[in-house]
């Protein structure tokens, strides 16, 4: 028997200036019927790329150089883009990964259904209308009749991803590819829509290649998987097989960066051994920088307050004496009240109550739209409260609208964000990032000193001293989150917000900076508050844990207890839901 | 659903009514204090006794506050009062000169939408090819030279050289009532092409300048992608899925031309004498006819607030997004 899809030898080229670019290298896989085929690798291992070769969307000027792509049979390279088109839809289709953007805004879901099922099946309105609401139904959309006429944005961003899928597959596709179907979404609705796509695959024998960066979702529900790396084939086989005794070195260390939810490893095993530097980057240096000197300047401030003895274990779940204590806090936005309306207002927050110790690492989780940022914007100023208290370091500490520039608290709390694409100004050499905090805290006067400092504490982050003469657009994602380590620690922080700081990163480099962030809490006693939705990473790095839902703190627990065993329902529910790695064998 | 879009156009109405009030307070400044009304009526001779009492009957005596009052109220009711020039009132000498400035304002967008959009939508899709950027450089010329030049430009060459079209005036006109209609003669027609022509060069720019860049990055949008991907026609992607979505904010840009078009066809009014309201205001600057001018002034704003509420409508009409925010409050 035949596969339903086979690719063979798929190479992809991109033409550019400096010479061609191979981005996909004789990538072979098959997929039978009703199989789910998993392809995994890191960003710029042209995952996508294969993806939009099998349905014939690459961007110009990439093409297929070489290779075959057949399904059942018929070759799919040598068509003309007419005949391609005709069977977009028809056998092949794709679903997207931001449910957000995949759907027209100002087309009712009815409209997009009809004319997707008209596009290929001879039917009138009323049939096409019929089959689309048998579709959403299946898709597990409630009354489905009803919500036909809704637009997109009526809908939340799991339902969205039903529709989507129901578009997919609204004209019978034997094949259909799923481009990080699930990254936008919260694990509940994850796992929802994974199980959506497991029983469709099995009901209607429909193949799936799906596409992802999370190993997770590999392991949940693919019976294949083909690992990338550079665009060639690491590895492939059986999903088990290769996730449970994986063969390579590469995927070995992949499997070693994943973050486990069911244990928690002092430090990741580093899988990018050697960074390509460029030559003579390591030779730049300035005199007397290093990062022994970035310790000392960051441990010699306040000396006293550093000693102090640091609370550990159960001792930090009683709130006296804690660092940051946050009592009964309520944020609420959008209240306002005009002529002719009175808004309430959303409250983000409500009588939302934590603390933390000197030297603790305390993790926040929640899904989107608990409230785990806000927090993170009302401590830090950033966010005004509509109720409540906050206490730093025994001394009350007013929200945002109270707090002058000058307060002190403004330099003791220091925030690293989620995209290191947007958090660093692209107009500003790295030096000019890093030495603002110096100059506005009033820690140091510009000159030699200042260059010194710069260049140290970016060798303690591990970047190059060289790094300060460039511009953040010249570092990849992980180096820049590095920079923006570096520029809250210039500000010599007591403590340290980090929002999401590894979630736009590959897995390697989420182990890096995770590793990193580690090294420094150790070091320095650094207090850190850690929000993340990925609970593996929390587990890590977390001493203690708070669940936040809908604004509310649902538990508090001491990590290891929390992991362990959790005690509120809804604490359960996610760690249930979030994609077991049991496939994977004991890390080393 | 009715009553939130019932509640929303309130609430630009009320919006609206403070604007215009901003707008007839200076107006009234300009009328109030831009030298001496009375010295502007009178002549030389007229006595000061006599001067005197005209500012008594014409309430310039009383208090600020009480003056302005009476001038909105009496804007608000179509009194416009008289021009010092030609002593009509002010509202027949609009109504007469409206009619030729809508109706060519009206034609210069029709012109400019019909090639504006079609044109932004080819070069949007057929990015880099000759044609395309043919397109784009000429109507780079076209915005790079003044208006009154492509005006002049236009008279010689199909006025005088070929001699297919009238050079200036309206030609005949049909009445319908007090308004002059060019539409249903074909010398009014005639005459009406290229002075449109000449006012709409610009808009037509712009149109098919901005089609062309939100096109291009709608179909670089993930739901034209997914729309792709599922095999749908090329030309419902283009022209349904597509061009929907970029009219959005294509509308609010236009919406504020063509408001621009009307209050600053003056240029063009001027080259092909056109007897419209952009003619009425150059004629009023000569002749210092300062109650014509802030009338004009003030029905100009008035333009310009009923068209910004036409937009937002048809955006309520347009994307379903807006319609449900404007319902939830």
């Amino acid at each position: 028997m035949t596969a339903l899809l086979e690719v063979r030898d798929l190479t992809v080229s991109i033409p550019s200036r400096f010479g061609e670019f191979t981005a996909v290298n004789q990538v072979s896989l098959e997929i039978d019927a009703g199989e789910i085929h998993g392809v995994v690798g890191e960003s710029g291992a042209g995952k996508s790329t294969v993806g939009s070769a099998i349905i014939g969307l690459l961007e110009s000027p990439a093409r297929i150089s070489k290779g075959s792509i057949r399904l059942q049979g018929d070759e799919l390279t040598s068509l003309d883009e007419t005949d391609y088109h005709r069977l977009r839809g028809d056998r092949i289709s794709m679903i997207f990964q931001d449910p957000q953007t995949s759907l027209n805004p100002l087309l009712s879901i009815a409209d997009q259904l009809i004319e997707t099922i008209r596009q290929h099946r001879k039917l009138s309105e009323e049939d096409a209308r019929r089959q689309a609401i048998e579709l959403l139904a299946e898709t597990g959309i409630d009354s489905a009749e009803q919500r036909m006429n809704d637009y997109p944005h009526q809908f939340s961003g799991g339902m969205r991803q039903r529709v989507v899928i129901a578009l997919a597959l609204c004209t019978d596709p034997e094949l259909i590819i799923a481009d990080e179907p699930t990254t936008a979404l919260d694990v509940s609705v994850q796992k929802q829509i994974l199980g959506l796509i497991r029983d469709l695959a099995a009901q209607r024998k429909v193949g799936f290649l799906l596409i992802t960066h999370d190993i997770g979702v590999i392991a949940e529900i693919t019976d294949r998987v083909t690992v990338l790396q550079h665009g060639k084939v690491v590895e492939t086989g059986p999903t088990a097989a290769v996730l449970g005794s994986p063969q390579e070195p590469y995927t070995q260390a992949l499997m070693a960066a994943v973050p486990r939810l069911d244990r928690r490893l002092s430090r990741f095993r580093n899988i990018v051994s050697v960074e390509t530097r460029m030559e003579g980057e390591n030779l730049w240096k300035i005199e007397g920088a290093s990062a022994s000197h970035a310790s000392n300047w960051l441990l010699g401030g306040d000396k006293v307050a550093r000693h102090a003895p640091v609370a550990v274990g159960r001792a930090t779940e009683r709130a006296d004496n804690a660092l940051l204590r946050v009592d009964d806090l309520d944020v609420t936005f959008g209240a306002r009240r005009s002529w002719f309306s009175r808004t309430p207002g959303l409250k983000a927050l409500s009588g939302v109550s934590l603390h933390l110790h000197r030297g603790e690492v305390l993790g926040v989780v929640g899904e989107s739209g608990s409230g785990k940022s806000t927090l993170a914007k009302a401590i830090v100023g950033l966010a005004p409260t509509s109720g409540g208290s906050m206490q730093f370091n025994g001394s009350p500490l007013p929200d945002g609208r109270h707090r002058p520039r000058s307060h002190l608290v403004r330099r003791q709390i220091q925030m690293v964000f989620q995209d290191p694409y947007s958090s660093l100004n692209n107009r500003r050499t790295v030096e000019a990032i890093l030495t603002e905090p110096l100059l506005f805290y009033k820690l140091a006067s510009k000159g030699a000193d200042t260059r010194r400092l710069v260049a140290s504490v970016l060798e303690l982050v591990e970047m190059p001293q060289r790094a300060m003469l460039k511009y953040p657009h010249q570092f990849s994602g992980g180096q820049r989150q590095r920079i923006a380590v570096a520029r809250a620690l210039m500000a010599r922080p007591d403590f340290l917000i980090c929002d999401e700081p590894t979630s736009a990163l590959d897995v390697s480099i989420q182990a890096q900076i995770l590793n990193l962030l580690k090294d420094l809490q150790s070091n320095f006693g650094l207090t850190i508050l850690f929000i993340s939705h990925n609970l593996a990473v929390v587990r890590q790095m977390a001493d203690r844990v708070v669940v936040l839902r809908r604004g509310q703190v649902v538990e508090s627990a001491v990590s290891e207890t929390f992991f362990n065993a959790p005690q509120a329902d809804y604490s359960q529910q996610l760690l249930r839901e979030t994609p077991s790695l049991s496939l994977l064998g004991t890390p080393v | 659903m009715s009553s939130g879009i019932a509640a929303f156009i309130l609430r630009r109405l009320v919006q609206s009514v403070f604007v215009m009030l901003a707008v007839s307070l200076i107006a009234f400044s300009l009328f109030r204090f831009v030298g001496d009304p009375v010295a502007q009526m009178v002549g030389q001779e007229t006595s000061l006794e006599d001067q005197a009492r005209i500012r008594e009957s014409l309430g310039l005596n009383e208090p600020i506050t009480t003056q302005f009052i009476t001038f909105a109220g009496n804007l608000a009711t179509g009194e416009f009062g008289y021009s010092y020039r030609t002593r009509q009132p002010i509202s027949e000498m609009i109504l007469d000169r409206l009619p030729a400035t809508v109706e060519l304002g009206i034609v210069s967008l029709i012109i400019s939408l019909l090639v504006g959009i079609p044109a932004g939508i080819y070069t949007a899709l057929h990015r880099g090819g000759f044609l395309a950027n043919s397109i784009l450089i000429s109507t780079l010329i076209g915005v790079s030279i003044p208006t009154f030049v492509i005006g002049i430009f236009l008279i010689f060459v199909f006025g005088v050289q070929l001699g297919w079209l009238p050079t200036f005036g309206r030609g005949d006109v049909v009445a319908l009532g007090w308004w002059k209609t060019n539409f249903l003669t074909l010398d009014g027609l005639r005459s009406l092409l290229l002075p449109a022509i000449t006012l709409g060069v610009y808009q037509l720019t712009l149109t098919m300048r901005l089609v062309r860049s939100e096109m291009q990055d709608v179909m670089k949008s993930d739901f034209i992608k997914f729309a792709t991907a599922r095999g749908i026609d090329r030309r419902s992607i283009h022209f349904n899925h597509a061009l929907r979505n970029t009219l959005v904010p294509v509308i609010t840009i236009i919406g504020l031309q063509f408001g621009g078009i009307i209050a600053f066809s003056i240029v063009t009014e001027s080259v092909f004498q056109w007897p419209g309201m952009g003619l009425l205001f150059l004629d009023s600057i000569r002749y210092v006819d300062i109650p014509v001018m802030s009338v004009y002034l003030v029905l100009i704003a008035l333009m310009f607030v009923v068209i910004n509420l036409l937009v937002d409508l048809l955006y309520v009409a347009i994307d379903p997004r807006v319609r449900s925010r404007s319902e939830a409050s």
